[in-house]
């Protein structure tokens, strides 16, 4: 029932019956979209060795880790939210709020354990996730906008209940995760984000990860194959939303109390998922590839910072970036497909459903009729 | 007066008009008749400029014409309405009619002359429910279908092409749509009328042609033919292609799934068993409510009343995991949006299920999963493989493969061998069997007769959300399409299905 320039599938190895072409598609595939950044990231972390041969002192170079660590964890936050099809425009928001949160807390609790402090954080940033989540999946308000009014109402929030300028200091004990480090060495910042790194990756390997991408890919066919679209969309927000609280202990600690704490963050994670290769609208795209993307933005930042070009510029490199990644990626993709599919075996089904087949016993025609 | 000659239309190389002619005289109702597929909605779209043609003329009114655009062909006076209305909905009569040519006065567009006009028009066939001022949202089925009459009729069509016109109509809306067309012809319009309804191609026609795999069978008046005459026509051909053998007497076993009563918005009165071991057809039309019924029992677009058991536990879905969990699955007629998730890889795709749903405990570890895609003879460049680059046949075998790694006791597959190619085809039709063999109960909803017949140990035919008789093995085409086509009077009372023998 195919077009007659369709060759015979016979020609094809059987599935499974390849093992060492395998092995050597299943590394290309695990980086996946995400070989442009990896590349990406390599030149500039060279440009950096070479702008500044000091950098890779291990001290200076695991102080970089520390200040990617937070845009490290929102963008593999951000990523959960996007592979399935969504946006998460309010992590930034959360990211202040939780700073002010932890502030106020402390204001009221000057003696609350931290752990118990970053505790409420995680579990209320999780809320917000969930309220974001409920909203987009149920109530079908797009993400964009349900996530844009969870940030309006978060940073509005903050504002109002610190009047602008947030009071209280944060105990040395809570900023610890943010700044502190290790036997005298490892940032727990870098601790955290390998933690969360790690945690992002075997979630994206377990069924629900699985999943997620699937519904990413196509909802449709996801429920009819039993997934369950609202929760699973619902548990990624959620997800993003603890990432995002989580970062806020690290900006706490690192660089304090602020009303501006997250201001940006939104974007930047949008910008490093997207860096990372991964399709927005879902269903495709590493989480390794988004946290390298990540790392790849914070590396630019770091060396234009040492260019001496202006830190205001940041927001137009990112605009250009974000703008870049998604054209690269569009334009790749027509031309790839082409190249990576011998003739006669792809796209199929270019024939209208149903046409008549060689023999003339059928037709279902072109078009119903 | 319209005369189409030696139609040929290929997509892709394949052809789908063969060398089709048609004539047309003013003031007639010239029917055209064919199975699913046999190229009508094709040649209309060709008439209507929607398509180009190969080769081949039309000549309206002695003039040659070439369309190549569908305002060239509305331009020299013929127009379509088709089985979807293309109105907009929060627009008013006048405003939809006149959409794209309003009539102008210094610059802007006049309402006042506009609304006059159609109110002439509405006039000129007797409407009177309608108003130039209603919003279409606000009108019936029936009475947009109305609307878009007008429309066609506001730009001085010659030639009206309905397809389908009565597909979305109630009964006694049926009634007004043929005072319509008689109306239209006394004034001279040309109608070519598409219909799989034999009860109104012969109340309304005055001649009938019957197209058959984008050939043209017969033109015959419709005063010197019959029914049956028409159905023979529509279905005469060979069975060429072979079939597995069929389930003998003692592979039937147990009772898997039945439905009393079952009935929702497109579906009325299903009753039906499946068997373990045994492969049931569902014949219809299209729209005749088939698809409606695949997702009814897996609980997609859920009965909402009637009872149901599965696997003699009684259970009416109203979600597909509910329906998963009892071991029903469903491979679907749209594959791409609804089979697979595209740009997932072969080993993704195969474990779908099992990965959302806690069918057997684990999704199948790594070995089975390959074994699972041995079995259902997949032809890939390794499990890595995107879904999206493989061939139609191959998506299908994944779509299974995913199906049986959750170990269901209900196959239901609507149209497994679309887009298929002839060697996927017969290897889909050998794995079918085999499962049915196995102690499966399969469920078939195919477009394509022979694939039907060849495939099914037992058939149901479908007619307006009914299930409207129950055929044996080996049934006729012609017998299928006779309960197909008949009007919904007939299919009220036909309890008892006409049985025949094997052929």
């Amino acid at each position: 029932m195919s077009a007659p320039t369709e060759t015979p599938d016979t020609a094809k190895s059987a599935a499974g019956k390849a093992p060492t072409a395998a092995t050597g598609t299943r590394i290309v595939r695990a980086l996946g979209t995400g070989i442009p950044v990896y590349l990406l990231l390599a030149v500039l972390l060279l440009a950096l060795l070479i702008t500044d041969p000091g950098f890779y002192e291990p001290d200076s170079f695991l102080s970089f880790v520390k200040r990617a660590a937070p845009l490290v964890i929102l963008a593999a936050g951000q990523y959960l939210v996007i592979v399935c099809g969504e946006f998460d425009l309010s992590v930034g928001a959360i990211v202040t709020a939780g700073v002010v949160v932890a502030a106020e807390l402390y204001g009221s609790f000057p003696d609350a354990h931290w752990l118990v402090v970053t505790a409420i954080l995680l579990v209320a940033g999780g809320l917000a996730g969930l309220i974001s989540g409920l909203i987009t999946t149920v109530l079908r308000v797009p993400s964009f906008i349900t996530t844009l009014g969870m940030m309006l109402i978060l940073e509005g929030a903050a504002f109002f209940w610190t009047g602008g300028s947030p009071q209280g200091v944060l105990p040395t004990a809570f900023r610890q995760l943010g700044r502190g480090t290790a036997f005298g060495w490892l940032p727990w910042a870098v601790v955290a984000c390998l933690v969360a790194g790690t945690a992002a990756v075997l979630v994206m390997r377990s069924d629900f990860g699985r999943t997620l991408v699937a519904t990413g890919d196509s909802d449709r066919a996801a429920a009819l194959a039993g997934v369950r679209v609202i929760r699973v969309r619902t548990v990624a927000f959620i997800l993003s939303g603890a990432a995002a609280a989580l970062a806020a202990v690290l900006v706490g600690g690192f660089s304090g109390v602020s009303a501006q704490a997250g201001r940006g963050y939104e974007f930047e994670a949008i910008t490093a998922v997207v860096l990372g290769g991964v399709v927005l609208g879902g269903g495709r795209g590493s989480v390794v590839a988004a946290m390298a993307g990540a790392f790849s933005l914070q590396a630019l930042f770091t060396l234009l910072n040492l260019q001496g070009v202006s830190g205001a510029l940041e927001s137009t490199v990112q605009g250009v970036i974000v703008i870049a990644a998604v054209g690269l990626g569009a334009a790749d993709w027509s031309r790839l497909r082409h190249r990576r599919t011998p003739p006669g075996s792809g796209p199929p089904d270019r024939t209208p459903p149903g046409t008549t087949h060689p023999t003339g016993t059928h037709n279902s025609g072109g078009t119903p009729s | 007066m319209l005369t189409m000659q030696g139609v040929s239309k290929s997509f892709l190389g394949v052809r789908v008009l063969h060398d089709v002619g048609l004539d047309l005289q003013p003031g007639e109702v010239h029917a055209l008749v064919g199975e699913n597929g046999a190229g009508k909605s094709t040649l209309m779209k060709v008439l209507a400029g929607e398509h180009t043609p190969d080769t081949g003329s039309i000549t309206l009114d002695g003039t040659a014409h070439t369309f190549s655009h569908p305002g060239q062909a509305q331009a020299a006076g013929i127009g379509i309405i088709h089985q979807e209305f293309a109105l907009l909905a929060h627009r008013t009569v006048a405003e939809n009619v006149f959409l794209g040519r309003e009539p102008t006065r210094r610059g802007l567009v006049d309402r006042a002359a506009m609304e006059r006009r159609t109110a002439e028009l509405l006039a000129e066939i007797d409407e009177t429910g309608i108003t130039p001022r209603t919003l279409v949202r606000d009108l019936s089925v029936a009475r947009q279908q109305t609307v878009e009459i007008v429309k066609a009729l506001a730009s001085d069509v010659r030639v009206l092409v309905m397809d389908e016109p009565t597909a979305p109509l109630a009964e006694h809306e049926v009634a007004l749509l043929s005072a319509l067309v008689r109306r239209l012809t006394a004034r001279g319009l040309g109608i070519l009328y598409i219909s799989h309804r034999l009860k109104e191609v012969f109340d309304l026609s005055t001649r009938v042609t019957v197209l058959k795999d984008g050939r043209h069978v017969t033109t015959v008046r419709t005063a010197d033919t019959t029914p049956d005459d028409i159905v023979r026509a529509m279905v005469g051909r060979d069975l060429t292609a072979y079939y597995p053998p069929r389930a003998r007497h003692d592979e039937i076993g147990e009772v898997r799934l039945t439905v009393t009563g079952g009935g929702n918005a497109r579906l009325r009165d299903i009753d039906l068993t499946l068997r373990a071991g045994e492969v049931v057809g569902i014949a219809g039309l299209q729209g005749a409510g088939r698809t409606s019924l695949a997702r009814a029992l897996f609980g997609a677009a859920p009965f909402t009343t009637g009872a149901m058991t599965v696997g003699g536990k009684p259970l009416r879905p109203s979600r597909p995991r509910q329906a998963i969990r009892a071991g029903i699955a469903l491979v679907t007629e749209d594959r791409k949006s609804e089979g697979l998730a595209l740009r997932q890889s072969v080993r993704d795709n195969a474990l779908l299920v099992t990965r959302a749903v806690a069918v057997r405990g684990r999704p199948p570890a790594g070995r089975e999963v390959t074994a699972l895609l041995e079995r259902v003879r997949l032809q890939s460049r390794g499990e890595d493989q995107q879904a999206q680059f493989l061939s139609g046949g191959n998506q299908q075998k994944v779509v299974i493969a995913k199906w049986l790694a959750a170990g269901p006791q209900v196959l239901l597959f609507d149209e497994p061998t679309r887009g298929v190619d002839v060697g996927a085809k017969a290897a889909i039709h050998t794995l079918v069997r085999e499962l049915a063999r196995e102690g499966l109960a399969v469920l078939i909803i195919s477009s394509e007769l022979p694939e039907l017949i060849g495939m099914s140990d037992r058939i149901h035919v479908m007619s307006e959300g009914r299930l409207v008789g129950e055929l044996p093995a080996g049934a006729g085409e012609e017998s299928i399409m006779r309960l197909a086509t008949a009007g919904s009077d007939r299919a009220a009372g036909a309890p008892g299905a006409p049985r025949e023998g094997a052929a």
